[in-house]
């Protein structure tokens, strides 16, 4: 889910996407230097704490500073400010998110292609429990269904109890699942992930010195992740276990399966995000009731930005004013982390909430970044992954999955712009995606043979 | 084939694009998505392209080899019309996205103007088009094995790092025309672009002869060189003074 998340501005009407849309308010971040921006800011949190599951039109996505959340007052006053800013910033924040989208796949095919451990085939996760090594096509087709549905069974009722557990407040609860989730992931993934590297190229190592940087590398990932830390480290931090994620997902999803399966959970995150009754909106509207950012350990925020001077108690709120984060990622992740420790989506937690609430002169950091779920960076590397496994040894499809995945986030940042809602990340790319891995496996591959054969050039 | 083949290969091949990449189009977020949106219109263009020439083979007999290199000259010029029109389609989309542009900018003007985004676009169609015919050739430079083993040409890699250069060079250019042409209502300028683009991939069809591919390809390109410049707003004295350091109606002074 991308969300450009303000402030949670309290909803006192039902929500649903009309009332949201128009009666968005919430409270003006004071600390903006730029009156301008004090204005657009508060609009555009109002807008995004709504709007968190929403991909906003690119006016909106790029103008993460300014919280669409409107002040109505100024609403119309400020529109066209608001407007230019955005779209002003709009295109450094979709490059804000090409980046790590960027970094993460490459990561991902790069130990697809050296490692030979993770296109072994050594067994399934018991949510994928019908294999795939039947005679018949028919019978292999109902079996990556079935392991497609209740996959998305699995990762739907572990949403809904995360919302559950949210919604009456389980604080504790909900912190204890990540954290272990992202000790898993950050000691065991890492330690095989180390172990498999160091196989590849037959690089010895001795368990002392082993046990030394597992451990620096997990202890500094944990206090990163659900504490403090430099922004670009923590950034870092969930890029990588967003690719071990990925990884591990390639690994042990049969082939058919796997992509039924990404195609399934795009369709899933548009309904859970875009629909009134869908858990993921519901979480991010809840958590913009209470004026909360959403969990810290889910989210990639690009930028941070210290709220200050604020009256009110709770700054936590304040902290990533824009959050594009995949809700329906967050109870998938959520959902399997008690058995895989699933990657734990770090948000980038300004340390706003941890400030003392000083002069309102405070400088205040300009750069509104956007969010991500780490969700979307985990499925869209496990397509990349996938087309680089699978696809007969060929780059050009590798390539064509990632423009196709970088040109889908970006017109779901533009969508998001036009729409200033939240908007689900995946439907667009993944669809993309899987448009042009098997168009290009299958129609572009054979004519690209061709004509290298002869060295014919196009 | 060893690594020096492989680094060779790609920095002859991508080289010139990287550094035009980095010094150009890498700061300005604007440009990184206009770029990649290049590669995605030519990447389309391929796949229709493709689907027309895998029917077209499907339909026929496999086994006539007459036939098959006939549709195979058929894809090929296919494919060069079908991504010039889809760069027209491409200068459709930037020309509606600039009066977005100015209409939501402060002062009435937008950011970037279309003759920067002609040179982006170019430099995307060029980068992709590059990357596709060049990149599992350097995948396999990697792995084992000899070149021309079986009596073809010993400098299979490096004219095709060559070549790949050079189109990425002339996508560049032909951009600029195209862009330019579209804009002045100069149908000949398209025209010539498209002409261009034939005669290139056209003369790939010498290929394993390559004076007969590769100098026609590179005097192309400094055609089209020179005329991109020139409708850029060069000109000989520009680049005497770009050349001896001069500043603008100042005597002659070295560096910037």
């Amino acid at each position: 889910m991308i969300t450009f998340m303000n402030n949670s501005d309290s909803e006192e009407e039902p929500c649903n996407e009309r009332t949201s849309l128009m009666s968005a308010e919430s409270p003006p971040v004071p600390s903006y230097q730029d009156g301008l921006q004090a204005s657009e800011a508060g609009g555009a949190q109002a807008h995004r704490k709504r709007r968190t599951g929403s991909s906003r039109s690119p006016n909106n996505i790029a103008g993460g500073d300014a919280s669409n959340s409107g002040v109505p007052v100024r609403e119309s006053a400020s529109e066209n400010e608001e407007e230019e800013l955005t779209l002003k910033y709009g295109a450094k924040h979709v490059i804000m998110l090409f980046v790590p989208v960027t970094l993460c796949m490459i990561v991902v095919v790069a130990t697809i292609k050296s490692v030979r451990f993770y296109t072994e085939k050594n067994g399934q996760l018991i949510y994928t429990p019908f294999s795939e090594d039947t005679p018949s096509v028919g019978q292999r087709l109902l079996n990556s269904v079935l392991n497609t549905i209740i996959m998305i069974s699995v990762i739907v009722v572990m949403t809904v109890f995360l919302v559950l557990l949210y919604k009456y407040r389980c604080y504790k609860f909900i912190h204890g699942w990540l954290i272990l989730s992202s000790l898993m992931l950050l000691f065991l993934f890492t330690y095989i992930y180390l172990g498999e590297v160091l196989k590849t190229y037959n690089v010895a190592m001795d368990y002392p010195t082993l046990f030394l940087v597992i451990w620096n590398f997990g202890a500094v990932g944990m206090i990163c992740i659900h504490w403090k830390g430099p922004l670009q480290l923590q950034q870092a931090y969930l890029i990588m276990i967003s690719a071990l994620m990925a990884l591990v997902f390639i690994k042990y999803l049969p082939e058919w399966s796997a992509w039924v399966i990404l195609g399934a959970i795009s369709i899933y995150d548009l309904m859970a995000v875009l629909c009134p009754k869908g858990p993921l909106r519901m979480l991010v509207e809840t958590a913009q009731e209470r004026n909360e950012p959403i969990f810290p350990a889910l989210i990639y925020s690009s930028a941070m930005m210290w709220t200050v001077g604020m009256a009110k108690p709770d700054t936590a709120a304040r902290g990533p004013s824009q959050q594009t984060w995949d809700a329906a990622e967050d109870g998938r992740e959520n959902h399997r982390s008690p058995l895989h420790a699933d990657s734990q989506r770090s948000e980038t937690r300004s340390p706003g909430p941890t400030r003392p609430i000083t002069s309102f002169e405070e400088l205040e950091e300009e750069e509104r970044g956007v969010k991500l779920g780490l969700g979307d960076f985990i499925f869209y590397s496990v397509l990349v992954g996938k087309a680089a496994a699978t696809a007969s040894g060929d780059w050009n499809t590798t390539l064509a999955c990632f423009v196709a995945i970088l040109i889908g986030l970006c017109l779901t940042l533009l969508l998001l712009a036009v729409f200033k809602k939240a908007l689900p990340a995946l439907p667009i790319s993944i669809t993309f995606g899987l448009i042009f891995y098997f168009s290009t496996d299958n129609l572009v591959r054979p004519f690209m043979d061709t004509l290298a054969s002869h060295q014919l050039y196009i | 084939m060893t690594l020096a083949v492989f680094f060779g290969c790609t920095f002859i091949a991508f080289g010139p694009a990287l550094g035009l990449f980095l010094f150009t189009i890498a700061r300005d977020p604007l440009r990184i998505i206009i770029l990649i949106a290049g590669a995605f219109f030519w990447l389309v263009s391929l796949l229709l392209s493709s689907l027309i020439w895998f029917i077209a083979v499907k339909a026929s007999d496999p086994r006539d080899e007459a036939l098959q290199k006939g549709l195979l000259i058929f894809g090929v010029m296919f494919s060069v019309l079908l991504q010039e029109a889809f760069r027209f389609l491409y200068y459709k989309l930037l020309r509606k996205a600039i009066e977005g542009l100015v209409a939501l900018s402060e002062d009435g003007c937008s950011p970037i103007s279309i003759q920067q985004m002609a040179y982006v676009a170019g430099v995307g169609f060029g980068l992709m088009s590059g990357a596709f015919s060049m990149i599992n050739l350097l995948a396999d430079s990697l792995g084992p094995g000899t070149v021309g083993i079986h009596g073809d040409s010993q400098l299979y890699f490096l004219t095709s790092a060559f070549m790949t250069m050079v189109l990425i060079f002339l996508h560049t250019f032909w951009g600029i025309l195209f862009f330019h042409g579209c804009e002045h209502r100069r149908w000949w300028e398209i025209a010539a672009v498209v002409v261009m683009h034939l005669a290139v991939s056209g003369s790939t069809f010498w290929n394993p002869l390559y004076v007969g591919s590769l100098v026609p390809s590179y005097l192309l390109m400094a055609a089209a060189a020179t005329w991109a410049y020139l409708l850029s707003g060069g000109s000989a004295q520009n680049l005497r003074r770009f050349l001896l350091c001069l500043r603008s109606g100042a005597s002659p002074q070295p560096g910037s």
